[in-house]
């Protein structure tokens, strides 16, 4: 019985998969509901973070990943130029638990990164989003479609992120 | 059973036949994957490694995910084949132990099947999962969100708790209510106001007594109420919890009420920022499955307040908190030198002070059915876990990077690894970890490390190198040798050699490593990740879309 209803809603899942995948746009996908919070314990529903038809960037991170400190550091020092060149938003959201999320609001302040910081304590927004690990790292375009990923840091890979940003900005498909 | 699936291939039908006419509306369908595969090979110098008769193992999963506006549903297809090393071996075979579907009306969201929640920090209940752990203890059942009025949030949940391809035996239920009284009152939200918000909640586990021995509380019932106040960049929060009596193997059936307190201060401007935390546990061990132990049906999460290192080696010897009692405080402060001042020179240099100790409890052993006392709020003689470290950011050149790490790490084998006669070691750390950009492109990364180990040895002292050669946004060649010069066993000073090659494209990543694998968070090829210890090869595949 509970084979049965487990395979079927495997069955189900991957008709859905097809047929999703029968559409042309079937690579593009909004930013899913889920409820995080900010740093002063205010909900935010995901579905809702948008920057105004411009190109938004979403980054998972914590605290204790190296990985992603040094991206979000070299972002950081080129942040108001990618702002005045193309209008593109930040939003790094958290995935630290109650270990260390008290230290997300004082290592944002002391490295002064002007991003929207957020918190995903329990990893709704991570488990929607379908992060394995991180840093992970998600472009969105003007109207609100996720058009690309990325998993894991090296050093030079903003440059890259920052290309496509550009295309995006432009209108550009960055396919 | 006919009827299901008589219902579920008109429901398929239904969405076909809707969708052929307006195919933007299908929904969405995404997801993940990843696998780890590891072929063992014989290790004749290091004692307890073991070749397992299969000699490849193998863990899998995969995410499938459906969303169609408010309502969205999925499941995770979970492979153990067997599991690999390090994993409990009761995760075993091929299943589906997580699907859900949620939907959201208007401030109600409803979700039936599996689940992951947390009241407050999750002192009395936290449902969670640590994929690299083989922590898993999903909800199964009913829980509900409400929001009745602007600025009041209430949770509650009905279930049982994952046991690997099956459920414990408690049956928890549960709510929580969380009130932001400036959002209540009204006004426009001002993130720098004064701002207060105030929570309680209650979980209640039944589970039958079926001991001949013993009498056992079959439902047992824990409460927390939690607050916090912040003004601009300043908040200061508590959580207090208490449970009533609930004897457990792990704490020998005593019938004592468990208790936790969290307390903590932070504060922040630009350059600057402070952190401090207390936290007492009296007793407050919360399992499903009162014969449970490890990582196994736990309820709850009594947060470490200590630093979480990721280093190789300052990893080395992580706390854990003590559930069934400890007392600990932690202090950090961030400082930036600012760019153009003496210490900050051209790109300005980070500082970060952190300092933990936590004891047990200043208790007394009692002849009653409790156990023992303990003072509210006061350190024991015992040093559980003591650290001081501190880790200085400074960027030499657009081309040179630097991160400096000292630590003296105190760490009482004995009650935290629970190995009798073990004492506490003192350990001593230093880790350069050194970047150079040669252009956009390339780059190499080096870790030197050393670990003094003073006290009892265990394995005595350590030296680590690692280099790491990376070309973005693609490829990453790690190699790591961790060194065991000071072992008091001259035939253990060897080398843990470990190579690995990364390669990421967009959102998939392949990593193949060889060599001598030491258990613990290792962050190469880009990302950190838990690891097993191991010799031999492993192939590691993840990918989201």
């Amino acid at each position: 019985m509970k084979r049965t209803i487990a395979l079927l809603s495997l069955l189900c899942s991957t008709f859905f998969a097809l047929s999703g995948y029968a559409q042309d746009n079937g690579s593009k996908r909004k930013i899913p509901a889920s409820k995080i919070k900010d740093l002063k314990g205010a909900e935010i529903n995901t579905e809702t973070l948008s920057n105004n038809g411009k190109p938004m960037v979403i980054s998972f991170w914590a605290t204790w990943c190296k990985p992603c400190v040094n991206e979000l550091s070299a972002i950081a020092e080129t942040y108001e130029d990618w702002q005045a060149e193309t209008g593109v938003k930040i939003v790094a959201v958290s995935i630290d638990d109650a270990r260390n999320v008290a230290k997300v609001g004082p290592m944002i302040n002391t490295k002064g990164w002007e991003y929207q910081v957020l918190t995903d304590q329990n990893g709704d927004f991570k488990r929607v989003m379908n992060v394995n690990t991180v840093p992970h790292t998600f472009l969105i375009d003007g109207e609100g479609n996720i058009v690309w990923q990325h998993n894991a840091y090296a050093p030079g890979d903003e440059k890259e992120l920052y290309e496509k940003i550009k295309k995006l900005s432009k209108g550009e498909s960055i396919q | 059973m006919k009827k299901i699936i008589g219902a579920l291939a008109l429901a398929v039908g239904a969405g076909a036949a809707y969708g052929q006419t307006t195919p933007q509306d299908l929904g969405q369908i995404h997801g993940n994957f990843q696998t780890d595969i590891q072929y063992y090979l014989p290790d004749s110098a290091i004692p307890g490694v073991i070749v397992p008769n299969e000699k490849i193992l193998m863990n899998g999963f995969a995410n499938l995910i459906y969303t169609k506006g408010p309502f969205s549903a999925g499941i995770r297809y979970e492979s153990y084949l067997n599991a690999l090393q390090g994993f409990d071996k009761r995760y075993q075979g091929n299943g589906i132990p997580y699907r859900f579907a949620t939907y959201t009306r208007g401030d109600l969201e409803v979700t039936v099947g599996n689940y992951y929640e947390q009241f407050g920090n999750g002192l009395i209940f936290r449902s969670y999962e640590e994929r690299g752990l083989g922590l898993d203890n999903a909800m199964d059942g009913v829980r509900l969100k409400y929001k009745p009025f602007r600025g009041v949030y209430l949770k509650g949940v009905y279930g049982k708790q994952r046991l690997f391809f099956a459920q414990g035996p408690g049956i928890m239920r549960g709510g929580d209510a969380e009130i932001q009284l400036n959002e209540l009152i009204g006004g426009e939200y001002n993130p720098d106001a004064f701002r207060v918000t105030i929570g309680g909640s209650v979980l209640s586990k039944f589970e039958p007594d079926l001991d001949p021995v013993y009498v056992f509380p079959e439902n047992v019932t824990a409460g927390a109420g939690r607050i916090s106040v912040s003004k601009g960049n300043f908040t200061i929060q508590g959580e207090y919890a208490q449970k009533i009596n609930d004897p457990s193997a792990l704490n020998r059936f005593i019938y004592k009420n468990g208790q936790a307190l969290l307390i903590g201060a932070n504060y922040s401007q630009k350059g600057f920022g402070f952190n401090a935390s207390a936290k007492m546990v009296d007793n407050m061990d919360f399992r499903s499955d009162r014969a449970a132990s490890g990582n196994v049906s736990t309820l709850n999460f009594l947060p470490p307040i200590a630093k979480q290192h990721t280093y190789l080696l300052t990893a080395f010897y992580p706390y854990a908190t003590q559930n069934l009692g400890e007392m600990g405080a932690q202090a950090e402060v961030f400082y930036k030198f600012k760019k153009g001042s003496v210490l900050g020179g051209k790109y300005g240099t980070e500082i970060a002070l952190n300092f933990s100790k936590i004891h047990g409890l200043d208790s007394v052993r009692t002849s009653s059915y409790e156990g023992y006392r303990a003072k509210f709020g006061a350190f024991g003689k015992q040093l559980y876990f003591q650290d001081i470290n501190v880790e200085v950011t400074k960027k030499f050149s657009k081309h040179f990077k630097s991160v400096f790490t000292f630590a003296n790490i105190k760490y009482n084998m004995e009650v935290i690894q629970g190995l009798g006669g073990k004492g506490t070691l003192n350990t001593w750390l230093g880790v350069a970890d050194l970047t150079y950009y040669i252009n956009d492109k390339y780059s190499i990364r080096t870790e030197l490390h050393n670990m003094t180990v003073e006290g009892n040895h265990d394995r005595g002292s350590w030296a680590a190198a690692l280099v790491e050669f990376s070309v973005a946004p693609k490829w990453f060649i790690s190699v790591i040798d961790q060194y065991n010069y000071g072992n008091l066993d001259k035939t253990l000073r060897l080398h843990y050699l470990l190579g690995q090659l990364t390669f990421v494209k967009d959102a998939n990543r392949f990593a193949l490593s060889y060599g001598r694998q030491r258990e613990g968070i290792l962050c190469v090829g880009g990302v950190c990740r838990q690891v097993p210890g191991i010799y031999g090869l492993t192939l590691s595949i993840t990918s989201s879309f």
